[in-house]
């Protein structure tokens, strides 16, 4: 079992090879093996981090580092090292059961769901190829394997959102630029992390979150240190008898007990520059007033980090769909409902609150970041709760639902409550997972439920029809996303809507179901913030949650009522087939989490209930490898109030929109025709106008720069204007220069003057050639006697 | 036995014989019958040269000067032919275009 980090390379190699694989054989294989491929290379990853996990429980969630063979020295320059080296610790392992888990699931669900398209084998490599680098983004032991991670998912979420780049009647062009919104505005955030990265490594000289040998989180750190107490003992036994076992680990693993041994508990004899980042900045922070050198100024330690988790605030922003750059999550629904779930509700749009939450030590310390991030995240939760009342389109309200959800995690993030914030990442991921693919099986139902409604005399369901493909023969549009056409379809599919309600009471945090756990586990911190620690952060993020969970409650059951319940509003509605049993397999899994997950991290105090379920067994497990995790009591002033709000918007939208009958006759909502909040709700349903304002704020002024450089600058000035008068004509006149004086003139005068100098001098030569053979002999006989003369000289004057 | 003087004055009025026939004759055949007495001036004396030394040094020469001499018989003769079927004549004081 010690060995068993050793195997965490596999679990990126693996989800690698099966993307290989499918990319590029999977054209020649079945969409059965190309299915077999893709969801046993993501099971087997699943299983790796499920063996990671009983390694960290059996040998007391100490971290492991390990150095994957071949990899050694992947940046190894002078001065600059950084080892492709993977960190097996509590967090980490939370992200892989998660990224994994619902990762396995919704391959198995994509099966169904993709049936048919031209692209399977791609769709298939592709998200093999996501779980692979959110694999790399999780497991990666410095910022810059982070960062290849979180490059690797914009890619394959911009790879995956324009999946369908090339339907028919404008729509494959509508998804190619939500794959390019996408792309850009992630740019946009990523710009703000390099930048982050930058500074980090000019600040500590390293980018590795630890070293190995490095303790992460030294005993006695926490406040809480008794209630784990019994556990550090039981851990220190089983440390030292894995003592005994430590040299029969492969080399490549450095665990920290190995180097440590067992007298260390913290870090103090490992010196500065030998520690990894976070150990640096607690080192700095004890140090009191330390400055940071960059050559030219120096800036107080303080600064430096407030500057840095800025930086990673906006990387968050981007790939966290944060405001201001949420805009991009809700087009990127056009891709395939799985990727929705997998990397647009689950995994990939929580890299930011797991980087945030991993960089826990500097947002510890940068108050003033700590403030915008609390600002920034419940402002999100709010506004994009309000615009998800608007929405007509089942997913664009799922979407604004995440970006509210993940504003939740985000102002945890802001108001120090780290542990809330991982375990709501890991609930919502579930939930919202379950939501998505819940929303899919509708989508999928509809339009079989529409084809079968259009081709009367084949009741064959379509199944051997593309049912993603673009052609529908008949002339009306039909959108099958739009909430508008469904209604009744709680009888057609008993089982999609028996899990779409569990995953929307678990979001809207009903009890006993997951979100509420997680949820009031950050109201409750966010209480304990505003009136204990009497944060003005706390109180901002306390009260707009509130508010969020209000508006969650009431939107997701407008969806239900819309969706499910009532009389069908279309034939496609009345005719819609329940899914095929790859699709509510997964639905069922994860609605038996969305229902058991939040029990994991139960709450103390509460009805002393926390005997049978452990109490904050979450946060303790995190509390291994995020320093500053701490755990909130339940609150049940909280609690309540959030209930009797979850309740209270439950009830008026039941209300509102099942006696409706609006909806079904001019499809107009309840709320837009009633006055007074008609116009609120108009302005939902623009979306606050946002893009329109980002539009005009930015897009077209860009526009017009882009243009007149373009056209005035570049085509009119540079090109026609400089070019012709400095460039052409300069060269013209330095041509004729060259070519008439210069190359006629002087070069050719010389050429030509040596051909005549030498015509001239032939001239005086040319008489000696008469033609007369007899002047040549007698030439000849002449150097003869010349030659005769010269030889006999010697002998004459001899003579 | 002949003195070897004798060849050698011979020789040397052959050869002046024939120098003279080449400077002062026009037609080409005689310039060319000229050319030929003067060569076999020269044999004669390297001949008489090689008996006075009684070396086959000279012998070896004549032969040479003989094959080429006949080689170049053969090319002389085919020229002239040639100049008069174009010319109608071999005067060679008519045959100076090749003048610079």
């Amino acid at each position: 079992m010690e060995n068993y980090p050793a195997l965490v390379p596999l679990i990126i190699l693996i989800p690698a090879i099966g993307a290989f694989i499918n990319l590029f054989w999977g054209a020649r294989l079945t969409e059965r093996g190309i299915a077999i491929v893709g969801t046993t290379a993501s099971a087997l990853a699943f299983i790796i981090a499920v063996l990671l996990f009983s390694y960290l429980s059996s040998s007391g969630y100490e971290a492991a580092v390990v150095n994957p063979p071949f990899l050694d020295g992947w940046v190894n320059l002078v001065g600059i090292e950084i080892p492709w080296q993977m960190r097996v610790d509590t967090l980490s392992v939370t992200m892989m059961l998660v990224v994994t888990g619902v990762g396995s699931l919704i391959h198995l669900y994509a099966i169904g769901y993709m049936h048919g398209d031209e692209r399977f084998h791609r769709f298939f490599a592709y998200l093999n190829m996501f779980l692979s680098f959110m694999l790399i983004l999780v497991t990666g032991n410095n910022f810059l394997m982070l960062f290849v991670g979180w490059e690797g998912v914009g890619l394959c979420s911009f790879l995956l959102i324009g999946f369908w780049f090339d339907k028919a009647k404008g729509v494959g062009w509508r998804n190619s630029n939500a794959a390019r919104k996408a792309m850009i505005v992630n740019r946009i955030g990523d710009f703000g992390l390099m930048m982050g990265i930058f500074l980090i490594f000019a600040t500590f000289n390293t980018l590795d979150f630890y070293k190995p040998g490095e303790l992460a989180v030294p005993a006695g750190a926490h406040g809480e240190a008794e209630a784990h107490g019994t556990e550090a003992g039981a851990e220190g036994e089983a440390g030292a008898a894995e003592g005994e076992e430590s040299h029969k680990r492969p080399s490549f693993v450095l665990a920290e007990e190995e180097t440590t041994g067992a007298e260390y508990t913290n870090n103090d004899h490992i010196p500065t520059e030998q520690l990894g980042v976070f150990g640096q900045t607690e080192r700095y922070i004890a140090e009191g007033d330390h400055e940071v050198d960059f050559g030219p100024f120096s800036l107080p330690f303080n600064t430096v980090i407030t500057l840095i988790t800025i930086f990673m605030l906006i990387g968050a922003t981007g790939k966290s769909a944060q405001i201001p750059l949420f805009v991009w999550l809700p087009d990127a629904m056009a891709g395939p409902t799985p990727v929705s779930a997998l990397i647009h509700a689950a995994t990939m749009v929580t890299a930011g609150v797991y980087m945030m939450v991993r960089s826990n030590v500097f947002f510890y310390e940068a108050e003033l970041t700590s403030f915008i991030v609390a600002v920034i995240g419940a402002s999100t939760a709010i506004v994009a709760g309000f615009i998800a009342v608007g929405q007509w389109d089942i997913k664009r309200v799922l979407a604004y639902s995440t970006v509210s959800q993940l504003g939740f995690m985000v102002a945890a993030v802001g108001i120090g409550a780290y542990g809330a914030a991982m375990f709501h990442l890991v609930t919502h991921a579930f939930f919202k997972a379950l939501l998505f693919l819940g929303s899919g099986s509708v989508i999928h139902a509809m339009e079989h439920g529409h084809h079968h409604a259009h081709s009367h005399g084949h009741d064959d369901h379509g199944h051997d029809h593309d049912a993603h493909g673009d052609e529908h023969h008949h002339e009306e549009e039909f959108d099958p996303q739009d909430m508008r056409n469904m209604g009744g379809l709680a009888r057609r599919m008993p089982a999609t809507y028996i899990t779409y309600v569990i995953g929307t009471l678990a979001l809207a945090g009903i009890i006993p179901f997951a979100g509420f756990w997680s949820k009031d586990e950050i109201l409750a911190d966010a209480f304990i913030a505003a009136f204990e620690d009497g944060q003005l952060g706390g109180f901002i993020v306390l009260g707009l949650l509130l508010l969020a969970a209000g508006f969650t409650a009431f939107y997701m059951w407008r969806q239900i009522v819309l969706v499910f319940h009532g009389k069908p509003r279309t034939e496609a509605a009345a005719h819609a087939p329940e899914s095929v049993a790859t699709m509510v397999i997964p639905l069922l899994v994860l609605a038996f989490f969305s229902v058991t997950v939040g029990f994991m991290n139960f709450p103390s105090g509460l009805l002393g209930l926390d005997g049978i379920f452990g109490a904050h067994r979450f946060t303790d497990w995190l509390g291994y490898s995020v320093l500053h995790v701490h755990a909130a009591s339940f609150n049940p002033v909280i609690a309540g109030l959030a209930l009797v709000l979850a309740f209270a918007a439950i009830g008026i939208a039941n209300n509102i929109y099942s006696k409706d009958k609006e909806v079904a006759a001019t499809g107009r909502d309840p709320l837009q025709v009633r006055d007074g909040i008609g116009a609120a709700w108009n302005l939902a349903h623009a979306r606050l106008y946002w893009d329109e304002t980002y539009n005009r704020l930015f897009e077209r002024p860009f526009n017009a720069i882009a243009k007149f450089l373009a056209d005035t600058l570049d085509w009119a000035f540079w090109h026609d204007y400089f070019h012709n008068t400095v460039l052409l004509k300069g060269f013209r006149s330095i041509g004729t220069i060259l070519s008439q004086p210069v190359d006629l003139g002087i070069i050719d005068g010389i050429v030509n003057g040596i051909g005549r100098l030498a015509r001239w001098f032939s001239g005086f030569l040319r008489p000696a050639q008469t033609g007369y053979v007899r002047t040549y002999a007698i030439t000849l006989l002449l150097g003869v006697v010349v030659v005769v003369i010269v030889l006999l000289l010697p002998l004459l004057q001899r003579g | 036995m002949v003195a070897t003087e004798a060849y050698l004055m011979l020789s040397m009025v052959l050869f002046v014989l024939g120098t003279m026939g080449v400077l002062l004759r026009r037609n080409a055949i005689l310039v060319f019958m000229s050319v030929e007495l003067m060569l076999n001036a020269t044999n004669l004396a390297l001949a008489a040269f090689a008996r006075q030394w009684g070396q086959e040094g000279g012998h070896l020469f004549v032969f040479f000067i003989i094959t080429v001499a006949a080689a170049e018989v053969a090319v002389g003769l085919a020229l002239i032919v040639a100049i008069f079927r174009s010319k109608r004549s071999i005067n060679i004081d008519e045959l100076h275009q090749m003048e610079g």
